[in-house]
């Protein structure tokens, strides 16, 4: 589904990403992990096209395509998603406007109707109560004024009213309690099935303990420098990422 | 039409001279028509001197630097119409607020529509101001407030000497207005082109509280220019909440000079919601005589085409311990053009003043213009005072956030704008007014947003 090869990208002319090689496939959870500043959410954000990154070298391809020229809206209607380590706090938009636009704006561009207000609503609702989130919480402007926690749990919400084909999960465990980490991994889990993918982007194993990963690879300056089964995160988490820098030294 | 016999006059258009002449020989006609005895009689004969002298404001005084009137000056406008003035129910049904109960003072070519209008003496007063004028039991109340507060500027005197009509509202102290009250100035097109000059005079009195929405509109798309006059009086401890809605056409001008005047603990709000016509200029002043008053003043402008508003604010602090509030939002498209100029005067006496003036913009397209001017005067030497504008473009992380949600950058940046607008909304505190604005900020940008079920 997923094929990155020997991608460089940076910022400013500095590249970040220096050869990475990743494929993922159907129906697989891939959990990306390393250290501060060896370019996990530079990964993110070049898969999901944002335009500050300039690829230097190599390709992305999405399910045979090069999607690397392609706008973040277009990647968007491909069926990729990311969700945001930093969700964009938009006072004067209501959850359910956004995501209402969202959703429509993507059929628009695969030529279908607008989805009929009455099937929206039901489907928010069943989204909404798989995430725990209240209803009060859907009239409220995105992102302004939630917590962590909240920003977290709207991100994975809109991840499941979308149905994406890949979802990239930077950080999503970050800044959320036990409770919430659980409510998260819960929805992720029902929301993957043999048809999709997920990417989990972490610096800890934690949220691998409720979302079980198929692989795990760590990113070193801007390299994949070593993947592996589930049990490297947890090797990871006891020992650092120190004795891999010096294995690779 | 054949084109002998076709004479076309010499000259369709006037200058402001000439409108300016013709409005003086007006006047004289219209005293022999005057109340008889009447207490304002020697207020229009001083205003119309004022007029005389002053003129209409041009581009050289330094508050109109960058709203002209001579386009608006030029046609040949009918002071008084005498036409027939029928208007359909279900024609202008749209433009009342008639999801809730309200009171409504309706005017149709300046002349009052008992038809339309809905009015009390219940404990209340909401009638006409011409039946205040000629009754002798509204005097004292006319002789207290009448001209009191509104400046002696070449505009507003022009209102004063021709006063006719308007809206009448005096609520005794303690009483809170059980319903928003209404006042719509029609026009209907039955004149070529006509000038307006609605006059209104609203004391709210110790404790009370009362809301009121007020909107211009044009049924045809013949020319129409209203000078309005709008008069406030809050009296200790009142409550005002005031909602200007200006969606009239882009034939219809309007020059809005408001005056409101704040004694203590008063607390005055007025939204501004500035989506219409072709010039605009609201002269929106707060005089705060009292400690503790607030004064809030909030304003969205969407414009497009060759649409002209400016919001001219003044805020003068004459007590200690008061606040002020300013927010307005603008997003400009097309040829538009907006101004704010956002005057704060604070007295030497007027200590611990927390005055706050916020003008944010958008432009859209590269040849809409702003002009921006706060202008802040500080006699006093303990006060908050903060300003701020900005002319902006997108945020890139919130247009990047919503693209990878698959909205296309057109409507992200559309749907940034409705954003950006719609914050204003949080301070409207009558829920229809809010959603009719929010639905109209939707439709200005061209997002399609909540649900029909």
């Amino acid at each position: 589904m997923l094929k990155i090869k020997n991608l460089y990208a940076g910022i400013d002319g500095k590249d970040i990403l220096q050869g990475v090689n990743l494929t993922v496939n159907p129906g697989e959870v891939h959990a990306i992990m390393g250290p501060n500043g060896s370019g996990k959410s530079t990964l993110a954000s070049v898969i999901a096209g944002k335009e500050d990154y300039e690829v230097t070298e190599g390709e992305i391809l999405f399910k045979d395509e090069n999607i690397s020229e392609l706008d973040p809206e277009e990647r968007a209607h491909k069926g990729i998603f990311l969700s945001f380590q930093y969700p964009v706090e938009i006072p004067g938009v209501s959850v359910t406007n956004f995501i209402k636009t969202a959703i429509n704006e993507s059929r628009k561009a695969q030529q279908l109707e607008e989805m009929p207000a009455s099937q929206m609503l039901k489907l928010i609702k069943e989204k909404a109560d798989m995430l725990e989130i209240d209803r009060k919480f859907l009239s409220r402007y995105l992102n302004e004024g939630f917590s962590g926690g909240e920003k977290k749990r709207n991100e994975i919400f809109q991840m499941a009213m979308l149905d994406p084909k890949l979802a990239i999960l930077d950080e999503t465990d970050s800044g959320l309690d036990i409770d919430a980490l659980k409510v998260v991994a819960n929805g992720v889990n029902k929301i993957r099935n043999e048809e999709n993918a997920i990417v989990i982007i972490t610096h800890y194993q934690r949220l691998l303990d409720y979302i079980i990963p198929d692989f795990v690879h760590v990113l070193m300056n801007g390299r994949i420098v070593k993947s592996g089964g589930k049990e490297l995160a947890h090797e990871l988490e006891a020992k650092g990422y120190d004795w891999i820098k010096e294995k690779q030294l | 039409m054949s084109v002998i016999g076709h004479f076309k006059p010499f000259n369709f258009e006037l200058t402001a001279m000439d409108f300016k002449d013709k409005l003086l020989s007006s006047y004289i006609a219209m005293e022999d028509y005057l109340e008889y005895n009447s207490p304002i009689h020697d207020i229009r004969n001083k205003a119309i001197k004022i007029f005389e002298e002053k003129g209409f404001p041009s581009k050289k005084e330094e508050s109109w630097k960058y709203t002209s009137l001579n386009s608006i000056l030029k046609p040949d406008y009918s002071i008084f119409s005498n036409k027939d003035r029928n208007v359909n129910l279900e024609s202008v049904r749209r433009y009342f607020l008639h999801e809730i109960d309200t009171y409504k003072i309706v005017f149709i070519d300046g002349v009052y529509s008992s038809f339309l209008s809905e009015t009390t003496h219940d404990s209340v007063d909401v009638c006409l101001l011409s039946s205040a004028l000629n009754k002798s039991k509204y005097k004292p109340v006319i002789e207290a407030y009448f001209n009191k507060t509104a400046k002696s500027d070449g505009l507003t005197a022009l209102n004063t000497a021709f006063t006719r009509e308007g809206a009448y509202i005096h609520i005794p102290a303690h009483k809170e207005v059980r319903k928003p009250i209404e006042i719509i100035n029609f026009s209907t097109g039955n004149e070529d082109a006509i000038f307006l000059q609605p006059r209104n005079l609203i004391v709210v009195g110790e404790n009370s509280h009362v809301q009121i929405i007020e909107r211009h509109q044009s049924l045809s798309d013949n020319k129409v220019l209203t000078n309005v006059v709008t008069e406030i009086f809050a009296e200790k401890r009142a409550y005002v909440d005031y909602y200007k809605i200006q969606n009239d056409k882009q034939t219809a001008s309007l020059i809005d000079n408001t005056y409101i005047s704040q004694e203590r603990e008063s607390i005055a709000h007025v939204h501004t919601f500035a989506f219409g016509g072709n010039v605009v200029r609201n002269n929106l002043n707060f005089f705060q005589k009292g400690e503790r008053c607030d004064s809030t003043m909030k304003g969205i402008t969407i414009l497009g085409d060759k649409q002209h508003t400016d919001h001219n604010t003044l805020v003068h602090h004459t007590a200690p311990n008061c606040e002020s509030h300013q927010d307005y939002k603008g997003l400009y498209a097309g040829n538009s053009t907006g101004v704010f100029n956002g005057k704060i005067v604070v007295d030497k006496i007027a200590q611990k003043i927390d005055a706050f003036q916020q003008n944010n913009n958008i432009l859209i397209d590269d040849k809409a213009t702003i002009n921006t001017k706060p202008q802040l005067e500080i006699f006093a030497d303990d006060v908050k005072c903060s300003h701020g504008c900005t002319i902006g473009q997108f945020d890139e992380e919130a247009l990047f956030y919503l693209r990878s949600r698959g909205i296309g950058l057109k409507e992200a940046r559309a749907l940034l704008m409705y954003a950006f607008a719609n914050t204003v909304l949080e301070s409207v505190k009558i829920p229809e007014v809010k959603k009719r604005i929010n639905m109209l900020i939707a439709k200005k940008i061209g997002v399609n947003l909540g649900f029909e079920l």
